[in-house]
């Protein structure tokens, strides 16, 4: 048995050292645990494009088509409303669709749609992803004279103009999405894929 | 029998564990009505884990079959709606008791020194239940689970820069779908439960190591006799543990009322909307919490940015962690704390019932301004408390429990 004094330094050294190479390869092994979270390969597969026929959607009315399990909306707005879409412009957050995360560049106008009629929006609400209602009556009680017809989110009251357009002072912080979508014929989009053009 | 116990004392600490912890944990004599839910809660918990099991012997975590196995443990399976609902009202009956026992921490101070430890163990406790009551209310797979879950998630999104891609780790999907439902499954079933029973551990050993508060607040461990036995403590076991059963007692006579008569709370328990398969594409048209978490929603609710609404109901959660620094006043127990305290104790504890009620209700106007006005109040409480506790005029305390 050694006699010597202890080595304070030496044994600081090597029990940090053995610590800090310890709790790295620790790092190192919660990777692989972290990223099993992360979406499958077969997630990921999953969401090919999906076909809307709109030949019978009546002007004013909403059909709704499931995209990557997220509803997509399509509406066919009347000449009133699209008229209708620059009364509130200075009461929105975001009018000209600056954000070029919501909408691809063919939908970034001032209707934000290829056919100015024929609006397609994913049907989530950009404050905690509910899904709003269609409200396009106008001037409705519960909404307020105002009201030009529009999108109403239950959950915590963010309202949105018939472009898709949100208002200040709700908490939703962005317009609502335009999926990438393209016209395969005159009366079918193919919502998913923007299409040669894009 | 004694050489049985000798054998084993010899190899484990089996008599002197249930003397620390039972037999010579000497508690202060003065206990009342408000010190039957620290038990209660580890009854309830002990009832979610034993009804859990055998919930999930029937259930199956999978996005096409768990609504539908939810309805074959009500219908078919001998007692299963017995089970399901014991655990569905045994939730419900796990915030009541927390609650309680949190509300009956702030009028005694059994946060404050040298009590710290003890509730941050018990906030951190409160956290672990709420994730867990979270992600189990997704496992029945109907359309309050559906987009509750989706707008819980969603709360991730509004951190900056990394929120978005947050969102998607926790989902493991791009929408909630079979694979965030099988690892909610995972969390609720084995590693909450795991970090939850842990924590009571270290919280009752905390509790056990600096003895427990009372309602005058007096330190019983100041005055002990000649063998060094507190003059004001009673042995745990057998005066509370008996006392406590009378409790459970009580207890069990409220929960089966629920159980057997009002399983749904009507519609606050379990709501209306989760007996509808979910739906992807459809938002239920009034969507809230269940009630335990209704006061933070209201105060997420009450603000018209998605950050600062996020922010403000984090905040609501983490400045409770702080309460043993925010309160600066030496008096524990609220007998003998200032008028302050005392309305601004009561003003909270309204405030908290308020908020709750105001997130149950659909968004009005009035609603909303509502919902701002007792927001402010919730947090005016800590400020008010902050800067009057420091000298506060407080009457002068006993050197003994006086009841």
């Amino acid at each position: 048995m050694s006699t010597d004094a202890v080595n304070e330094g030496k044994r600081r050294f090597l029990v940090t050292s053995t610590s800090v190479v310890g709790a790295i390869g620790a790092g190192f092994v919660a990777v692989p645990f972290v990223a099993s979270w992360m979406p499958s390969e077969r997630a990921k597969n999953a969401g090919a494009p999906v076909e809307a026929d709109i030949s019978r959607l009546e002007e004013g009315r909403m059909v709704t088509y499931e995209w990557q399990s997220k509803p997509v909306w399509i509406v066919r707005r009347s000449e009133k409303t699209l008229a209708d879409l620059e009364k509130n412009a200075d009461k929105l957050r975001d009018p000209g669709s600056d954000n070029v995360d919501q909408q691809p560049e063919y939908a970034k106008n001032a209707v934000r749609s290829i056919k100015p009629e024929i609006l397609v929006l994913v049907g989530i609400c950009t404050h905690l992803g509910c899904s709003p209602t269609f409200r396009p009556d106008i001037a409705p009680a519960d909404l307020g004279e105002d009201w030009l017809g529009g999108f109403f989110c239950p959950c915590h009251s963010s309202k949105f103009d018939m472009a898709g357009r949100v208002y200040q002072g709700v908490p939703a912080p962005t317009n609502l999405a335009v999926p990438p979508h393209y016209y395969v014929s005159d009366n079918t989009i193919l919502i998913g894929e923007d299409g040669e053009a894009a | 029998m004694a050489n049985l116990l000798g054998w084993i004392d010899d190899r484990f600490p089996l008599s002197k564990m249930w003397n620390e912890h039972l037999a010579e944990y000497y508690a202060p004599k003065n206990f009342n009505f408000w010190y039957f839910f620290g038990s209660l809660a580890l009854l309830v918990l002990v009832i979610q884990i034993v009804t859990g099991i055998f919930l999930t012997m029937h259930y199956k975590p999978d996005g096409e079959l768990a609504f539908a196995s939810v309805e074959y443990i009500m219908r078919d399976v001998p007692y299963g709606w017995l089970i399901r609902y014991i655990h569905s009202t045994g939730a419900t009956a796990f915030f009541i008791v927390v609650y309680l026992h949190m509300f009956r921490g702030l009028m005694y101070g059994s946060y404050k020194k040298p009590r710290e430890l003890i509730w941050l163990f018990g906030m951190f406790i409160y956290l672990a239940l709420m994730a867990e009551a979270f992600m189990g209310y997704l496992l029945p797979w109907g359309q309050m689970s559906y987009w509750g879950a989706q707008v819980i998630i969603s709360l991730f999104s509004a951190i900056p820069v990394i929120g978005d891609d947050l969102t998607l780790w926790i989902r493991g999907d791009f929408v909630i779908s079979d694979a965030t439902l099988n690892r909610f499954f995972a969390l609720h079933v084995i590693a909450l439960p795991f970090v939850i029973v842990f924590l009571v551990i270290a919280h009752i050993l905390a509790l056990h190591e600096v003895g427990s508060n009372n309602p005058d607040g007096v330190e019983i461990k100041k005055n002990k006799d000649s063998n060094g036995i507190p003059l004001d403590g009673i042995p745990f076991h057998p005066y509370y543990s008996v006392k406590d059963i009378v409790g459970v007692v009580v207890f069990l006579f409220f929960f089966s009322v629920v159980l057997f008569y009002f399983p749904d709370g009507g519609g606050y328990f379990l709501e209306h909307a989760n007996f509808i398969a979910s739906d992807p594409l459809k938002t239920p048209e009034h969507i809230a919490p269940v009630w335990y978490f209704t006061p933070f929603y209201a105060i997420l609710r009450a603000v018209p940015d998605k950050l600062m609404g996020v922010g403000a109901m984090g905040a609501a959660i983490v400045v409770l962690f702080f309460l043993p620094w925010i309160d600066r006043c030496k008096v524990k127990s609220i007998r003998y704390r200032s008028a302050i305290y005392k309305v601004n104790l009561v003003v909270f504890a309204i405030t908290f019932v308020v908020l709750g009620w105001l997130a149950m209700q659909p968004v009005t106007g009035t609603i909303t301004i509502m919902s701002q006005l007792f927001t402010f109040l919730y947090f005016a409480f800590f400020v008010v408390l902050y800067i009057t506790s420091k000298n506060e005029n407080t009457k002068p305390v006993p050197d003994r429990v006086t009841s």
